[in-house]
């Protein structure tokens, strides 16, 4: 073997072994390793504290296939069916978060002075809620059985679905592709997108079915192999890798998304912590404290309007002021699609100052975040809401005397 | 069972499985979560806040099932109570099978209870588990507690039968 080779083991080797560590770490901490891998890529980016030399590319593309698990595993653990179901039943939820938190990302950008690329970037990355870190807390927290966690699901699934249309827009938007280019970017994708969802409900047991789940070998290579290459047609296609992969996920279902969903587990796990770390690489540690208190200030401001958000799905569709908390508390985590969309901008050279600053913000969020969320599960904060329940009843009561 | 008068909604949690609950007479909710991977969670609902679970318990397989049977089983006894009282003249009676009985290890069948009395056993009870409806094949064992369904007449004829006291 070559020196290179040598030092790319080393590193790799290292690097991986380093974030399993973490990884235990964080766990007794109760803490999700994103933040973790973000802060071991910062401290061997540029500028870290032990910069990596020979295996930067190989990270690179690591991180690419980390993006395109990520998403697959993601389309994985719905149906086409539950995604429609949910878009007919929750609509106004998905709009009123859409609203609520991509306007503040954007208008934040503007009031930085940024361009409106920058804005459009900053409103994906402050919209989406990280559905794998809120998934763990309601998990832990015993909360999947609460009846405001449906409320909590379906604004995840629709965030995550109206990203299959954020995603080639920013992608366009972000390549300079003219407005006409950029509008049939975007047609394209729509029609993708719905043609899967309809062929998906439709044909997705054939699909399945044509994939055998007897042999594990198979299944994985072919899995794996349909997904990077409807992936790389879909990137080509500027529709981007991730919604390919995405739509890969959703049109596969049934025993077959179930093997797979066990078989790319650890992929996933080690692809998608290469990501975090690449981000974490691309961002230079020396341009962090520059960007701490914006971060901070986005970092309250978004977490507010989720929490804002929360309540109102929740209140639409029905649940006490207790279970209006609890849904706003946990929707507050940014984690992997906020990174994955700030890696688009990356890629494509935005303003500088837009990486540290996401990775500020979702190291604040994603750490603050499912820690808030216990809040409502304290004595004193159940006696607050429990006094403010009474205290509505009893304004309310005067109003249904005079009726 | 009869015609289900209790609401069971149902309601998908998209990434996770679904989640069946309902609310009884006294006001509680109790839920089930199942989950995509197999697993089962009994979940129970605070009084104060009824969005909220108060308690969450995982349930394998074979306790899921030894649940349901529990549950099934003593509301079966529960309705055949409630029969005793409705039908004039129809009873339901716990026959402990006889140490000495002619029928231990023999089958169900072989009684001809129902030919021959026009009672009908309807479960056995056999170490604190309920057999609903066993089949003629059935096999009885030392210690079980037959439930028979009939006259006063035809349930004394069971219990003379299962004794060996009439030849079978």
């Amino acid at each position: 073997m070559n020196h290179d080779t040598t030092i790319l083991l080393i590193e790799i080797g290292a690097l991986l072994f380093g974030l399993g560590m973490l990884g235990r770490l964080g766990r007794r901490f109760g803490l999700s390793p994103i933040p973790l891998y973000l802060l071991a890529g910062l401290a061997f980016g540029h500028g870290g504290v032990i910069p990596l030399s020979a295996s930067e590319e190989f990270i690179g593309i690591g991180a690419q296939i980390g993006v395109i698990l990520l998403l697959v595993m993601l389309g994985l653990e719905y149906s086409a069916d539950e995604l429609v179901d949910n878009l007919r039943s929750a609509a106004p939820a998905g709009l009123i978060d859409m609203l609520l938190n991509a306007l503040p990302g954007a208008a934040f950008a503007l009031v930085l002075g940024w361009d409106w690329k920058a804005a459009l970037v900053l409103a994906g990355i402050t919209w989406v809620s990280s559905s794998g870190v809120i998934a763990k807390v309601l998990g832990d927290l015993g909360r999947v059985g609460n009846r405001e966690t449906p409320v909590i699901l379906s604004v995840l699934v629709i965030e995550d679905l109206a990203m299959a249309f954020y995603l080639p827009i920013a992608t366009a938007v972000l390549a300079g592709v003219g407005l006409v280019d950029g509008l049939g970017t975007l047609a394209v994708a729509v029609v993708t997108v719905i043609a899967v969802l309809v062929i998906a409900i439709r044909y997705g047991g054939e699909i399945s079915d044509f994939m055998s789940v007897k042999d594990p070998e198979a299944l994985l290579l072919s899995v794996l192999g349909m997904t990077l290459f409807i992936a790389g047609v879909a990137g080509e296609l500027k529709v981007s890798e991730a919604v390919g992969a995405f739509l890969v996920g959703i049109a596969l279902s049934g025993p077959v998304a179930h093997h797979a969903v066990q078989m790319l587990s650890p992929l996933r796990d080690l692809f998608a912590a290469v990501f975090f770390v690449f981000f974490g690489l691309s961002t230079d540690p020396n341009d962090m404290p520059g960007v701490i208190l914006p971060a901070l200030a986005l970092a309250v401001l978004t977490m507010l309007t989720k929490v804002l958000t929360g309540y109102l799905a929740a209140r639409r569709a029905g649940i006490g002021l207790p279970g209006q908390v609890r849904a706003g508390l946990a929707l507050m985590p940014r984690g992997e699609f906020s990174v994955v969309i700030a890696g688009l901008a990356v890629a494509y050279g935005v303003d500088p100052r837009l990486a540290p600053l996401a990775t500020a913000y979702v190291l604040i969020t994603v750490v603050t975040g499912p820690m808030l969320a216990r809040l409502p599960d304290y004595p004193w904060f159940k006696e607050i809401v429990r006094k403010r329940m009474a205290a509505r009843r009893t304004v309310k009561k005067p109003l249904a005397a005079t009726d | 069972m009869g015609i289900v008068r209790v609401r069971v909604e149902q309601t998908p949690l998209p990434g996770i499985g679904v989640r069946h609950d309902l609310v009884t007479s006294s006001g509680r909710t109790v839920g089930v979560v199942s989950h995509r991977n197999g697993r089962r969670d009994l979940v129970l609902y605070d009084v104060d806040d009824p969005d909220s679970s108060l308690a969450s318990i995982p349930l394998t397989d074979d306790e899921a099932e030894a649940l349901a049977d529990v549950l099934g089983a003593s509301l079966m006894l529960g309705q055949l109570a409630g029969l005793r009282q409705q039908a004039a003249g129809l009873l339901t009676e716990q026959i402990a099978l006889p140490a000495g009985s002619p029928f231990v290890g023999r089958l169900l069948g072989d009684t001809r209870a129902r030919s021959r009395t026009s009672a009908s056993i309807v479960a056995v009870l056999r170490d604190r588990e309920v057999i609903a409806s066993p089949v003629p094949s059935f096999r009885f064992e030392a210690n079980d507690v037959v439930v028979a369904v009939g006259t006063r007449q035809g349930l004394d004829g069971v219990t003379a039968i299962l004794a060996g006291d009439t030849d079978g």
